[in-house]
């Protein structure tokens, strides 16, 4: 291992280490947990939590796609509730940092659930997903819309406090990303998480239907790699001193690299670890020696260097 | 009737591990391929049923998720080797990819994953019934019946003799083994629900594990509860990760206190006492969390 320091910030929240899990693909940390101790993970962050348990969509949930996939599970959950009685208490047991993503479906929904996090001990940082496109309705994908993601993140803010820092997570389907990253800034976040899956299809070549059940699905993975470095260049352009957790298709160290240079303060490892359990692991140890080999001592002076 | 030899169907299975695996051999048996891996300490832990996870494609992958398959059969070899061994219809890329892989070629695999097939306390009679490859996983779990004082017989079905997969050693661990091929181009014309009411009354089985596609499964629960015997299942649901982490192999299944949840079949199955299972499409109504 290198000499070189990891540790990072996300506003006011310090991490040993760049590289987190991304929402949805790391459940709550058992199941990977088997795999690696989860303190060697700058963060776990949990699968979005809703008020309610959540059945997710119908199956087929989701289609291979060239260097990505397409998913429609529709954030199943156990609920708020169950969530902070089992699922986090055990998270937190292991001695990983918690950042929990909460999603609603409504303006009041994240107001609720904020309240019931306001308070509960352990939790490193919100993310606040109002960017997930697997939703029955697309008016519910709240970071479309300037009004919707400012009032959505006022009302998160007004209900947690200041007890944590609160991450918006938002999409990249809208035609300027800056801007709903403005409203936000505006609204009381705290740091950015960029990007969320692109809407996407898959139509069967035989059936001449839809693969998933959802038909619609979120893509991630390398496919959509550059979609992630450019809309986190474009935001640390226009706001330089808003921390963004980036993520999009980060499979190795070079990956996660490419975010840090274009402004990300911490990288999310999702699909990679779909299909290599080891990922988050292997590519924080890969960025180690890439950020050593490039001669930074600590990955602080590595953020945002592409703009220099 | 089945004893849960402590974690036979515990979810998460506490065994698994990623290693890089050697293949062995590779060779085509009939429609389908049969891969030997050398999996590190894979097939010391694997119990039949199990099954592993494949990372496909090579380092320039643009293919990153896992391809799943049952392991046919696992042994210890030495302290600390293993092998592995897969059936695997090539029936889209990634197992196109695989199945053109030579002997010495390096993967990644991940495994044991996924729960086992519990085993009955006591030797009782047992029928065996596979659908295509699904087969596979059951011949190892013949042997360990067998072991156990059981009687074993084994309902082999296809759509053509070529997807019937049946091998010679297989076929010597079991007391029987009926083939039906829905051409009728070996064994008996039909389907595999067509000979087992036959088969369990005549050697009264009082247990019945099965593998294949989930008509199949269906068709022979309602088989299984006509005759009022127990049926352990092993499910073949889409996987993206096999871990548990990504949420794609769920079916409506019921929990132990009978409330329904879409439950991921990878870390909660493939192996499933049909008891829990809810043959229906979608998200049935009552389902824990349902819009």
């Amino acid at each position: 291992m290198s000499d070189v320091d990891l540790s990072t910030e996300l506003a006011y929240a310090k991490f040993e280490n760049p590289i987190f899990t991304a929402s949805g693909c790391a459940s709550s940390g058992k199941e990977l947990a088997q795999f690696f101790p989860l303190t060697e993970l700058g963060a776990m962050v949990t699968k979005s939590i809703m008020l309610r348990p959540r059945s997710g969509r119908a199956t087929p949930r989701m289609a291979e796609t060239p260097s990505g996939m397409l998913n429609s599970i529709g954030l199943q959950g156990p609920g708020i509730d169950l969530f902070l009685e089992e699922d986090l208490p055990w998270l937190l047991n292991t001695g990983a940092r918690a950042v929990v993503s909460i999603a609603g479906e409504s303006v009041d929904e994240y107001g609720a659930l904020s309240r019931r996090l306001r308070g509960v001990k352990g939790i490193s940082a919100i993310e606040v997903n109002i960017s997930c496109p697997n939703v029955e309705n697309r008016g519910l994908v709240f970071a479309c819309d300037q009004a919707s993601a400012r009032a959505v993140i006022e009302t998160v803010r007004i209900n947690i406090g200041g007890e944590y820092p609160i991450i918006a997570k938002l999409s990249p389907d809208v035609t300027d990303i800056s801007l709903i990253a403005g409203e936000v800034i505006n609204a009381g976040a705290d740091g950015l998480a960029l990007i969320n899956t692109l809407l996407g299809m898959v139509i069967d070549s035989e059936t001449l239907k839809p693969v998933l059940g959802g038909k619609t699905g979120g893509l991630s993975g390398p496919a959509i790699r550059p979609v992630a470095v450019r809309a986190i260049y474009q935001v640390h352009a226009k706001y330089p001193k808003i921390p963004i957790l980036g993520m999009g298709g980060v499979t190795s160290g070079g990956d996660a690299l490419q975010l840090i240079a274009a402004g990300a303060s911490a990288v999310s490892v999702g699909t990679a670890s779909f299909g290599d359990p080891l990922a988050p692991v292997r590519i924080k140890e890969e960025l180690a020696s890439l950020l050593e080999g490039h001669g930074f001592s600590r990955i602080r002076d590595a953020i945002g260097v592409a703009h220099v | 009737m089945v004893v849960d030899e402590g974690w036979s169907l515990v979810p998460i299975n506490p065994r698994a591990e990623v290693t890089q695996a050697r293949i062995l051999s590779n060779r085509k048996v009939g429609a389908y391929h049969h891969i030997a891996f050398e999996a590190g300490e894979i097939g010391r832990y694997a119990k039949p049923g199990n099954f592993i996870a494949i990372a496909v494609g090579g380092d320039f992958s643009s293919m990153p998720l896992h391809r799943v398959f049952a392991i046919y059969r696992a042994k210890a070899e030495g302290i600390h080797a293993s092998t592995i061994e897969i059936i695997v219809a090539a029936h889209g890329k990634g197992s196109e990819w695989l199945v053109k892989q030579s002997e010495g070629s390096q993967l990644r695999i991940t495994g044991p994953l996924g729960t086992s097939f519990p085993l009955p306390a006591e030797p009782v009679n047992v029928a065996i019934v596979g659908g295509g490859y699904g087969s596979a996983p059951l011949f190892d779990l013949a042997d360990h019946l067998k072991t156990r004082g059981c009687r074993v017989d084994a309902v082999i079905g296809a759509s053509t003799s070529s997807k019937i997969f049946a091998p010679l050693d297989g076929k010597r661990t079991v007391n029987s083994v009926t083939v039906t091929t829905e051409d009728g181009s070996a064994g008996v014309q039909g389907r595999v629900t067509d000979v087992l009411d036959e088969l369990i009354d005549r050697q009264r089985i009082d247990l019945i594990y099965s593998c294949g596609p989930m008509a199949m499964l269906k068709a022979i629960d309602e088989v299984a509860q006509r005759h009022q015997i127990s049926h352990l299942i092993s499910v073949e649901e889409a996987m993206a990760c096999g871990i548990g982490i990504c949420m794609t192999c769920v079916l409506p299944i019921k929990d132990s206190k009978g409330i329904v949840k879409m439950t991921r079949t990878c870390i909660e199955g493939p192996v499933i006492d049909s008891e829990r299972v809810l043959w229906s499409k979608g998200i049935p109504e009552g389902t824990w969390g349902a819009p």
